[in-house]
């Protein structure tokens, strides 16, 4: 079994406005089972051969539904995300960007009360290759295979993706976590599900200035991974205070420098890339070194 | 998605002393003004000693000369006049400093023991926490670092919020007695409130002086907002402070474009944030280095496009432009349209550019650059691409 995004897989959508019509088609496309979606008002239609809801709850008892992909605008996210919890989906993907910081404290301190497992905001998603995805990404720089990938963005995301799938190293699950200060799922809780992932042998790590994550994953790296990673810190050139277009990414108060984080991931034995450009390559030679 | 603007909303020493009374945070009286004639009358209103302090959105502001103490109206009318129209250089600012605007004339206080009290939004707990120390005026970070003892952290589950037990905690902790005790429970209890209702992401008082007479008083004042939260607080708008942002930046942040300006001669245009600092990060591993941080957005429409040659041309240093567009849900054939229709408007002088295109449709987009009888220089890859706009920054071929 891949992580997080699997055959058992079965999402509803909240949010079908253009954004989310428009995404709902391509995760159709790469064969996502998408079971309804929910649309409070136009509950018992139907878009786009969907079933339309007027809550989670109806769409979970009429469906079987056990994830949900969010597309609703930042005012109303945090709502669409409770009510996802509430309903006892286990997987919730938050694409909305702009989400106020004081409104995920919210959502976090619900998550940490219930078992629902919330990727985002502020992310391109989830997929796992051949399976489907839960996302916004473009479906075909993608490859199945058996090297995970976490990261915080996501057009570097997909350079990263393609940097791999040139090389010849297919991807078990890619986790976009987001680029916001306070979210879901953190690079740490991503890499310990992919540490108990039979189908995983790799994992390819993107991370960016600001907080404390990478370090804390290279501390979990050190202590219990059992699998090799690569990595690639973006913002070495970032300049300090600046907020670099993602509200996380932000060097404060002297702490979350690329070069610290680069350190805490050597140290715990990882391969950190300078380059950006020698992601793909790196992760070849990881990957022929295990065979 | 759409564009992604960032905001930054500090907000000045005055406005968060407004913001405070409202929360019954009690600050000395003052008045701001913009004229050191206004200083005098603010200073005769106020009567007795006053503190003349400028009003910038950076700290260290005593230390660069902006925050003097005046005797009487005539002195607060010539510290104004020397403190207005400054350069005010310290450690926060830009090398350059920033130009001063406007004073806070206010009445000052008989100060018997300073301390410090914060909140923040602690981003790996994903929860607020409340810091505290029994010495204020001091830089927090700096203080956490040398002297952790002197700092106490608290976190608040937002479920309840900040309880009155921990308020007291915190309080005893300080070696608050008697009136100031009491209200420096209320104090932090105001506070929690003014930072939840505001949306602030950071809201400090330091120092939080005790008067001679045991009175409260918050001497200074800082509050940062999130401007996420700008669609429940129309006011936000208001703090916004032209003076204190680069004109290139804003122009940016009026056309939702994420831009800032460093200092190297490579401009880069790059869709998304992560992949633009990667590619600024591969410029300087190539030799090179970055004139700026530019993300168009995830969809590079022609327009963000054009604006954005636009502000990354007026900076005077790039000697090269890097265009590294990753295409996904937006075609690459699209954005080379956009940027053929950019740079044909543009007067650009010779300027070489490097675009590389990867993903969905690159190879229409690069065919629709080479057709266009423009001079760009298109590379395959991502190393390639910063190798050659490094060189040509260099003035080499």
């Amino acid at each position: 079994m891949p992580i997080l995004l699997t055959e058992d897989t079965k999402a509803i959508i909240q949010g079908m406005g253009k954004e989310g019509k428009f995404h709902a088609e391509r995760m159709l496309e790469c064969g996502t089972k998408l079971v309804g979606c929910v649309t409070p008002g136009k509950g018992g239609g139907s878009i786009m051969g969907l079933d339309t809801f007027d809550t989670v709850e109806d769409a979970v008892s009429a469906t079987g539904a056990n994830a949900s992909i969010i597309f609703v605008p930042a005012p109303f996210a945090v709502d669409a995300a409770i009510e996802a919890i509430d309903s006892r989906l286990s997987l919730v993907v938050l694409i909305t960007e702009g989400i106020p910081a004081l409104d995920m404290v919210k959502v976090k301190e619900k998550l940490k009360r219930n078992k629902t497992r919330l990727v985002g905001p502020n992310c391109p998603g989830v997929i796992t290759p051949g399976i489907g995805k839960l996302g916004i990404m473009p479906v075909d720089i993608y490859t199945p295979g058996r090297c995970g990938v976490i990261s915080r963005s996501g057009t570097l995301t997909y350079e990263v993706a393609a940097q791999l799938t040139k090389a010849g190293i297919g991807q078990s699950t890619c986790v976009g976590i987001g680029g916001d200060p306070i979210i879901g799922t953190t690079h740490e809780d991503a890499m310990k599900l992919f540490n108990h992932d039979q189908e995983t042998d790799m994992v390819v790590l993107i991370g960016e200035i600001g907080g404390t994550d990478e370090e804390n994953t290279a501390r979990y790296i050190k202590d219990a991974l059992k699998k090799p990673v690569v990595a690639f810190i973006a913002g070495s050139t970032a300049p300090k205070g600046k907020r670099m277009g993602h509200a996380g990414a932000i060097i404060a108060g002297g702490k979350g420098t690329a070069a610290e984080k680069k350190t805490a991931l050597r140290e715990a034995g990882v391969h950190v890339c300078d380059s950006p450009a020698d992601i793909g390559i790196t992760a070849r030679e990881v990957m022929e070194s295990l065979h | 998605m759409a564009a992604y603007v960032v905001i930054c909303l500090k907000v000045h020493e005055y406005q968060a002393k407004e913001i405070f009374r409202k929360y019954g945070i009690p600050v000395p009286g003052g008045r701001v003004v913009t004229k050191s004639e206004d200083a005098k009358n603010a200073a005769k209103e106020i009567g007795g000693k006053v503190v003349v302090k400028a009003q910038i959105h950076a700290g260290g502001r005593g230390k660069g000369g902006g925050i003097k103490l005046a005797m009487d109206p005539d002195a607060a009318e010539s510290v104004a006049r020397d403190i207005l129209g400054m350069r005010l250089v310290t450690h926060q600012t830009a090398q350059e400093g920033t130009i001063v605007k406007h004073v806070l004339v206010e009445k000052a206080s008989d100060i018997e023991r300073e301390i410090y009290i914060g909140m923040v939004i602690d981003r790996e707990r994903s929860q607020i926490a409340v810091i505290a120390s029994p010495e204020g005026g001091m830089e927090i970070e700096t203080l956490a670092v040398n002297s952790p003892e002197k700092v106490r952290r608290t976190w608040i589950d937002p479920t309840v919020g900040l309880m009155p037990y921990q308020a007291r905690q915190i309080c005893f902790w300080l070696g608050l007695r008697d009136q100031a005790f009491k209200d420096g429970v209320s104090c932090l209890l105001s506070l929690y409130r003014l930072f939840t209702s505001e949306d602030a992401t950071l809201a400090e008082i330091n120092p939080l002086a005790i008067t001679k007479d045991g009175q409260l008083l918050a001497i200074d004042a800082k509050i940062n907002l999130d401007g996420d939260a700008a669609f429940r607080h129309r006011e936000m708008a208001d703090y916004r402070d032209l003076n204190e942002e680069d004109p290139l930046e804003a122009e940016a942040k009026d056309n939702n474009l994420s831009y800032i300006k460093l200092s190297g001669s490579v401009g880069c245009m790059v869709n998304g944030a992560g992949l633009a600092m990667a590619t600024m990060d591969l410029i300087k591993h190539c030799g090179g280095e970055p004139a700026n941080f530019l993300d168009v957005g995830g969809t590079a429409s022609s327009e963000a496009v054009e604006k954005a040659f636009n502000i990354l041309t007026s900076d005077k240093d790039v000697k090269c432009v890097l265009i590294n567009i990753f295409g996904g849900i937006v075609r690459c054939d699209r954005v080379a349209k956009g940027v053929v229709d950019a740079v044909g408007k543009l007067e650009l002088k010779g300027l070489p550019i490097v675009v590389r295109l990867e993903g969905t449709n690159a190879s229409e987009g690069v065919d629709i650059l080479n057709r266009s009888g423009l001079n760009f220089h298109t590379a395959a890859g991502f190393h390639e691409a910063a190798q050659k706009a490094v060189e040509l920054s260099k003035g080499g071929a």
